[in-house]
């Protein structure tokens, strides 16, 4: 359907577009201005051009060594999560029953989750994981197993690891069962009088079927795993040493720890602008695919 | 045919490992810190309700949870009622831009809180609303505001154009039209968007925490300071985890259908 071309519109939006900006473009021109300049204190700024820029992409300098390190392990994260989680999810929603009250009662628990603060998904996995009184922790040292997460590197990235596969596979799992809940049955009944094999029927009808969901799932697994901040702060503090030490949790520290803003408000346009084209390509990809199949898909 | 081989035991594996480590938190928060500290057990032997009435009593902590729920409603209310025309907008013309603030709106959503922590900071000090309600609601916007749009563009999308023409041709007006015919028609989206709104902005922890010192402070930053004298108060910890838990818990079941499509901004 041809949607009608009316200015007018405008003033629909408008009150959308004044608050965002408000919290969006205010602030942000702070972040701009800050990051030209230099600070000793006593609110008295010095012009500094584009020094922070240069020092943040140089990794010989301190600035721009903390940011790339963190770069990189964040980079390092959410390639990890994603291939764990994308491909558990699709399992979990291929292994949603069909129908009766258990899908309901498996819907809600894998929401559950979601639905947590962010911190207390910290606090969880913290009092979970602890050697002394968390029940994982106790297990796997009297199983001998030397697990601390506190004080072991490996075993500190396992743990955001697994915390962040407990946290977000539901979202995955729930956006492939969206998907695979609009494949008509007729589909179904088609492979079978033509004898396909399970793995054709996921090949050639669910996957492509899941294929926008899945965009979307990766879409958001990837931003929120790359501006992960509360879920590893509360549990390692991004420790031990800087082994956990996210762009964010890096960024924090700077901005609000040691009050350094125009290093701060650098590193916050570079990593603003990663942001920024990450989702670009990801949105033409999405509305080129919608575009493709123009039949809106039932509600989730 | 559209499942797979060992479903169930898979499902099941999935929902234990969900399941075991909030099932830890709840155990743990009807323990007394001696027994959480000296023993293993599965279960609380000597089960106390004493962190519980702890934090129900004691003002510095329920005053948490109230601060939180105002921000978070302020929040909800902000976003939905601006949002709405914006949806409707979105949904029935196109005007110049439109794509463009789509797509401004979406990445919005995505920007890190971290980069914005500190100028909020500065922006909310300067207008004086620092340490208020406020000021973490209009935060909060950021991302609930384009969240709320695309959710509720999706329903206002179901409700077929000839409703609209026939209102006007009936000689509504736009507003009339708008809250006696459109609110009443997507009314179970509304309460989507809200639902999620109300999700997002209470799960939320980093600009909560900058924007607050001692009035406005949300449950979620005075919880991480429950180490005491003694040592840390697990306990106690354990039950004002539990407590946040509860409101998603309680109001999930509604939504259970509309969950992907909530997590998904309205796009599945």
């Amino acid at each position: 359907m041809d949607k009608t071309i009316n200015q007018k519109a405008w003033f629909l939006v408008l009150p959308v577009f004044l608050v965002v900006a408000f919290s969006a473009i205010l602030p942000l021109m702070t972040v701009v201005n800050y990051s030209m300049q230099d600070t000793f204190g006593n609110n008295q700024f010095f012009w500094n051009g584009v020094g922070w820029f240069k020092e943040l992409l140089d990794p010989s300098t301190d600035l721009g060594g903390r940011f790339l390190a963190s770069l990189g392990r964040n980079l390092l994260f959410s390639a990890i999560i994603l291939a764990i989680e994308v491909p558990l999810g699709i399992v979990v929603a291929l292994s949603m029953p069909r129908q009766g009250w258990t899908v309901a009662a498996c819907l809600v628990i894998l929401a559950l989750p979601l639905l947590i603060p962010w911190n207390v998904v910290g606090t969880i996995w913290q009092i979970f994981g602890r050697p002394d009184i968390g029940l994982l922790g106790y297990t796997l040292n009297s199983l001998g197993i030397d697990y601390n997460y506190v004080s072991n590197e490996f075993d500190a990235w396992a743990t955001v690891i697994v915390m962040d596969v407990w946290h977000w596979t539901s979202l995955v799992a729930l956006l492939c069962y969206a998907g695979l809940k609009s494949i008509p049955d007729a589909y179904y009944q088609a492979a079978q009088i033509d004898g396909a094999s399970r793995w054709a029927v996921f090949k050639a009808i669910q996957l492509p079927k899941m294929n926008r969901v899945l965009l979307i799932a990766v879409l958001l697994r990837f931003m929120d795993s790359f501006m992960i901040y509360t879920e590893p702060f509360v549990v390692t503090g991004g420790g031990p040493g800087n082994s956990t030490t996210f762009v964010s949790i890096e960024l924090v520290k700077i901005a609000l720890g040691q009050f350094d803003l125009g290093k701060a408000a650098a590193l916050s346009l570079v990593y603003n602008l990663i942001i920024l084209i990450v989702c670009w390509i990801f949105y033409t990809v999405m509305t080129n695919a919608g575009a493709e199949r123009p039949e809106k898909q039932g509600a989730a | 045919m559209n499942t797979i081989p060992g479903r169930r035991v898979i499902m099941v594996v999935f929902l234990f490992f969900l399941l075991l480590p909030i099932y830890w938190l709840i155990n743990m928060s009807f323990k007394t810190n001696t027994e959480i500290v000296t023993t293993m057990t599965l279960w609380p032997h000597q089960p106390t309700l004493e962190n519980y009435k702890r934090i129900f009593t004691d003002e510095s902590w329920y005053s948490g949870y109230i601060n939180s729920l105002t921000f978070v409603l302020i929040n909800t209310v902000i976003s939905i009622s601006v949002a709405l025309p914006a949806a409707y907008a979105f949904s029935r013309y196109r005007f110049l831009g439109d794509k463009h603030l789509f797509f401004w709106l979406l990445s919005n959503r995505m920007a890190p809180a971290a980069v914005f922590a500190l100028p909020f900071f500065n922006l909310y000090s300067a207008i004086n609303l620092f340490d208020t309600p406020w000021a973490v609601a209009l935060a909060h916007c950021i991302f609930n505001v384009p969240l709320a749009v695309w959710i509720l563009e999706g329903f206002v999308s179901g409700v077929p154009r000839e409703i609209d023409e026939t209102a006007f041709l009936d000689g509504y007006s736009f507003p009339r039209f708008f809250v006696k015919i459109l609110v009443p028609l997507i009314a179970s989206g509304i309460g989507v968007a809200a639902f999620f709104c109300f999700m997002f902005s209470w799960v939320e922890l980093l600009l909560a925490r900058t924007l607050t010192s001692v009035n406005a402070k949300p449950i979620s930053a005075i919880m991480t300071r429950t180490v005491s004298a003694s040592g840390m108060d697990w306990g106690l910890l354990a039950a004002a985890g539990v407590l946040t838990i509860i409101p998603g818990a309680l109001v999930i079941w509604f939504v259970r259908n509309y969950i992907a499509r909530g997590f998904a901004l309205g796009r599945v």
